[in-house]
């Protein structure tokens, strides 16, 4: 046996007190490669889509979700790094309740439960053996070991016992599973393969492969050619890529991509001075989202356009709300009464808007409650649109001169930041994000137009990396022609799926997949797929031996 | 390691503190952990403040030391507290050559004593402080933020995730008040079987649990087992209901109320403190929780309703009036501040214990992430202490220590508490020194 074969061995059996911290840098210089597997926490939507998957649409969570972290720009990033605080773990202990009991009322047990016990007031192994087995993989996203399968069905038993009522148990034991780590987290079981690097197995890669492509856990086909073996050839791996990449499910995975990477939560806590704009309102706000993720879904998806289109184009969706700030007239042919629809709407060839960076959603998003910011949004376009970094400001800076709007001298944005950029300290940083803000001033702080700040015209002029434009459209075109938009994409998208920032032996795959991209005239689905069939994908670095000291907090207390 | 009375006391004595630690452990409280063996007290209660912005330079430092000082404008909105707080002056956050994330930052090391490599953090000082005091109640902590999103500076120790805060008055209530709480004092209890039952399950599963553990990296395991302390207080919870609570004369469930709205807006905020106060006050009187965490505001999104600007905005882009001598606007939202503060702090003298109140056995660490918001100062830092924490710490001063590390005032707390430590911080940040002036 080598060494490295014996390292590798010796580092999977975790059962035993493994002592060999010591050789634990030289083994991850010479194989790392790829990264380190890390368990990543199932976000809200995951969470909700796998129970509506699992149990219907008609159950209601309840209940609320621990914030995420955004690391790389990514919560997908993030989610390897996070884990579940004790006030959280009281509400995924309130939701699998709630979501159990639903499953096992009178309402639901027929058709959720395809068994019925000896008697509904005593324990019955074997029906519950039936339906915890047949949930169990789809929530565990495996099939559950003996050990697994029979603690359930214990847990079940010594429940029902209890209560003296067999569906009582069957609940408690089930929110059980749904409170279980195996449930919460994905995980990312890996073994070896050829040139003593770690894949993971069938069923983790089924799990990568699927929260991807789609945003939920394996579906029963995944699952199935997970079973046989299929997902560890190239042949079956790209069947079932095509198979979820031709159903409409693949609109889910590319709206949690493009939420997470515009950061479209943070619309959920979007406010404005209801004294200033009293247009603005929470509803406004979520179908500012919803626009331009349809906009972006209709270019890369529907269309399967070109990626850089989705920063010119005048198409888009638009419901009558949205309609009064665009002040563009939305004609609806729904029934009186009806909840809004959403019209497609083409803005003229004239128009000052053109892309999403001119949306409310990019506007209203990234500024402040009661005025627009040039220096915010010219961030966001640097730092989410072109993965590039804005240092935030630095200390001890004087702000006199800045942003007196009553001073007469200083009517517009433009004239106050050039005022602040004479400082030396504060220029660099404002060179790279104002002349960016600045064309989309006549864009207000809700996103509605304006053409004049204080009785002073705009001046929406700017660059962009040397590329001159006067007003909002021309911006767009400055940054559909810009490579750094697509090479962003590929970026975060590699990130999202890998969850994880790529390591140094990782770049080559990258370097391929921007190449790709390019070469598909930037498609969308084209680098979804190439990413989905990478051996990159699935391969993660050994797991380094256990240290003592997480040999010891396995063993008792956790401190 | 075991914790007796004279193992702290040597422990702490080898490591050369000036101050002394008897730690209140739970072998100096009675069965039931609600009151001093001897009957004579209440346990202790920690809670935190944090609030952006600092204050304005010249309109909060007392030109006095000690105890006789003259409030300035700033802090006079907690005149009715003067005897039963501290004030000090002149500490500082050090940055060790790391780079200033401004209203960030300060934060990480008034709540950690440290600015975190990575994700991972240092725990914050509630959570080290809820190991001693706060792992027998319902809630180990409570987290409360007061402008409607679930920011916190509540950190676990070894984990990335922050302790979510409650920003809404009524799901506070319902997770402390709803059909979960046990009355202490009711004449009935019955255990429930379901209670009985869920906590079999927990049993049943927990190997099966644990395996998962097994097929991780080190990294993950520690994240597991962040996970599976949280589980450990929800089986905590389960063991309390199925016992019945030892009486506790002073409590009472708080009344249901009307749910105004949450969001950043001042007379919002201002409404939602004095709810979040008297239900805080109410679980502390039940013993639901000893340890609390207030966020007013990260980075001070804070405004006046119909204003353009918000609290932040207003602190760079408010001129200096010629008049005044500083920005009169900032000025106001920081007495607004102080004001809202002392509502706070009066919900919990206002929940009456016998002939004292839930503020009597309490202290409040209030912090800041810059001294002077405007240039984004990390020096002369002003940091309150309210209440004595059951007359374990001395009240009534303003002490001026310039040039020390905030982690003093947080390490004579700690040690006020009764835990187990005689140094707090890390880098330049790291102390040995309690403020032995006000450590009883």
């Amino acid at each position: 046996m080598s060494l490295r074969q014996f390292l590798t061995l010796a580092s999977r059996a975790l059962a035993a007190p493994v002592m060999l911290g010591f050789l634990a840098s030289p083994l991850s210089a010479a194989e790392n490669v790829a990264g380190e597997a890390s368990l990543r926490r199932l976000s809200a939507d995951q969470y909700r889509n796998i129970v509506e998957d699992v149990f219907g649409p008609s159950l209601d969570i309840g209940g609320y979700f621990e914030p995420d972290l955004r690391i790389g720009g990514l919560f997908a990033v993030g989610s390897g790094k996070i884990g579940i605080t004790p006030a959280g773990m009281e509400q995924y202990d309130a939701m699998a309740r709630s979501i159990a009991s639903q499953v096992v009322d009178a309402d639901h047990r027929a058709q959720m439960i395809p068994c019925t016990p000896r008697a509904a007031t005593a324990p019955d192994d074997a029906c519950a053996r039936t339906f915890l087995a047949r949930v169990g993989r789809l929530l565990q996203r495996r099939p559950l070991a003996d050990t697994q399968l029979n603690a359930y069905v214990a847990a079940a038993r010594i429940a029902a016992e209890t209560t003296g009522d067999f569906y009582q148990g069957l609940e408690l034991s089930l929110a059980g599973m749904l409170s279980s780590p195996q449930f919460l987290f994905r995980d990312a079981v890996s073994v070896p393969a050829r040139g003593g690097a770690q894949m993971l197995d069938a069923y983790s890669k089924a799990t990568q492969l699927s929260f991807f492509l789609w945003n939920a856990a394996p579906d029963l086909l995944l699952l199935d050619a997970a079973d046989r073996g299929a997902l560890d050839t190239p042949r079956g791996l790209a069947r079932e890529v095509d198979r979820m990449m031709a159903s409409p499910r693949i609109e889910d995975g590319v709206r949690a991509f493009f939420i997470d990477n515009f950061q479209f939560d943070r619309i959920a806590v979007l406010t404005k001075d209801a004294a200033l704009f009293p247009e603005f309102s929470a509803k406004v706000a979520d179908d500012a989202r919803e626009q331009t993720l349809r906009t972006v879904v209709d270019v890369v998806l529907h269309q399967n356009g070109d990626y850089r289109d989705i920063f010119s184009t005048r198409k888009t969706f638009l419901t009558q709300q949205l309609g009064s700030i665009y002040r563009v007239p939305v004609i609806s042919n729904a029934p009186n009464g009806a909840p809004d629809t959403w019209e497609e709407y083409e803005f003229p060839a004239d128009d000052p808007r053109a892309g999403i960076l001119t949306h409310i959603s990019f506007t209203a998003l990234h500024s402040p409650a009661g005025r627009g910011s040039p220096t915010l949004r010219g961030k966001a376009l640097r730092e989410i649109v072109m993965c590039q970094t804005v240092p935030a400001p630095p200390g001890n800076v004087e702000f006199n001169i800045i942003n007196d709007t009553a001073n007469p001298m200083y009517r517009t944005a433009r004239k106050r930041l050039a005022a602040h950029a004479s400082n030396p300290v504060c220029a660099g940083c404002h060179k790279i994000t104002d002349p960016i803000g600045l064309a989309l001033e006549n864009f207000d702080g809700q996103g509605k137009f304006r053409s004049a700040e204080n009785r002073e015209e705009i001046d929406s002029s700017g660059t962009l990396d040397g590329v001159s434009y006067k007003d909002a459209r021309g911006l767009a075109q400055a940054v559909h022609d810009n490579p750094a938009a697509p090479r962003c994409l590929v970026d975060r998208l590699s990130s999202y799926a890998i969850g994880r920032l790529p390591t140094a032996g990782e770049k080559p795959w990258i370097a391929r997949l921007q190449q790709a991209f390019k070469t598909s005239d930037y498609r969308v689905p084209a680098l979804m797929r190439a990413i989905a069939v990478s051996p990159e994908f699935y391969t993660v670095a050994p797991a380094p031996p256990m240290t003592s000291a997480a040999a010891t907090s396995r063993n008792g207390e956790t401190r | 390691m075991k914790f007796n009375r004279r193992t702290v006391l040597k422990g702490t004595l080898g490591g050369g503190a000036v101050g002394v630690a008897l730690p209140l452990l739970d072998c100096f409280l009675n069965g039931n952990g609600t009151a001093l063996a001897n009957g004579s007290a209440l346990p202790p209660v920690f809670g935190t403040w944090m609030q952006s912005l600092g204050f304005t330079p010249g309109r909060w430092q007392p030109e006095q030391i000690g105890a006789d000082y003259e409030t300035k404008p700033e802090m006079k909105g907690l005149d009715p507290f003067k005897k039963r707080l501290n004030l000090i002056s002149g500490c500082q956050y050090f940055m060790d050559g790391r780079p200033v994330e401004t209203h960030i930052t300060g934060v990480q090391i008034a709540s950690t004593g440290a600015i975190p490599v990575g994700v991972v953090s240092a725990p914050s000082i509630d959570d080290t402080v809820a190991d001693t005091i706060g792992a027998r109640t319902r809630f180990r902590s409570l987290e409360v933020s007061l402008t409607g999103n679930r920011e916190s500076a509540s950190r676990r120790a070894g984990a990335a995730s922050i302790n979510p805060s409650e920003s809404s008055p009524a799901a506070l209530y319902a997770r402390i008040f709803g059909p979960e709480f046990h009355d202490p004092n009711a004449a009935e209890f019955t255990p429930d079987a379901r209670v009985m039952a869920r906590k079999s399950v927990l049993s049943a599963v927990s190997e099966a649990r644990r395996d998962f553990a097994k097929q991780v990296g080190a990294a993950d395991r520690a994240r597991l087992e962040e996970y599976f302390s949280s589980i450990r207080q929800i089986e905590h919870q389960l063991d309390l209901d199925l016992q019945k609570p030892a009486p506790l004369e002073h409590c009472t469930r708080a009344s249901a109320f009307e749910e105004g709205v949450v969001g950043p807006v001042t007379d919002d905020v201002a409404r939602n403190a004095r709810t979040f106060g008297g239900l805080i006050a109410h679980a502390v009187a039940c013993d639901q929780t000893r340890v609390f965490n207030f966020m007013m505001g990260q980075a001070g999104g804070i405004r006046r309703a119909g204003e353009t600007e918000n609290w932040h905005g207003w602190t760079h882009e408010e001129p200096i009036d010629p008049q005044a001598g500083y920005q009169v606007i900032v000025a106001w939202f920081s007495e607004w501040a102080t004001q809202v503060f002392a509502t706070f702090v009066g919900e919990l003298e206002g929940m009456k214990e016998g002939p004292g109140s839930v503020l009597d056995r309490t202290v409040v660490l209030w912090q800041t992430d810059h001294g002077v918001a405007r240039s984004h100062t990390m020096d002369n830092l002003p940091i309150i202490t309210v209440g004595n924490a059951g007359g374990r710490l001395r009240t009534g001063l303003h002490l001026n220590t310039p040039g020390d590390p905030s982690t003093r005032v947080g390490l004579t707390i700690q040690q006020a508490l009764g835990v187990p430590i005689n140094s707090w911080g890390a880098l330049s940040n790291a102390t040995t020194k309690t403020m032995t002036e006000i450590l009883v």
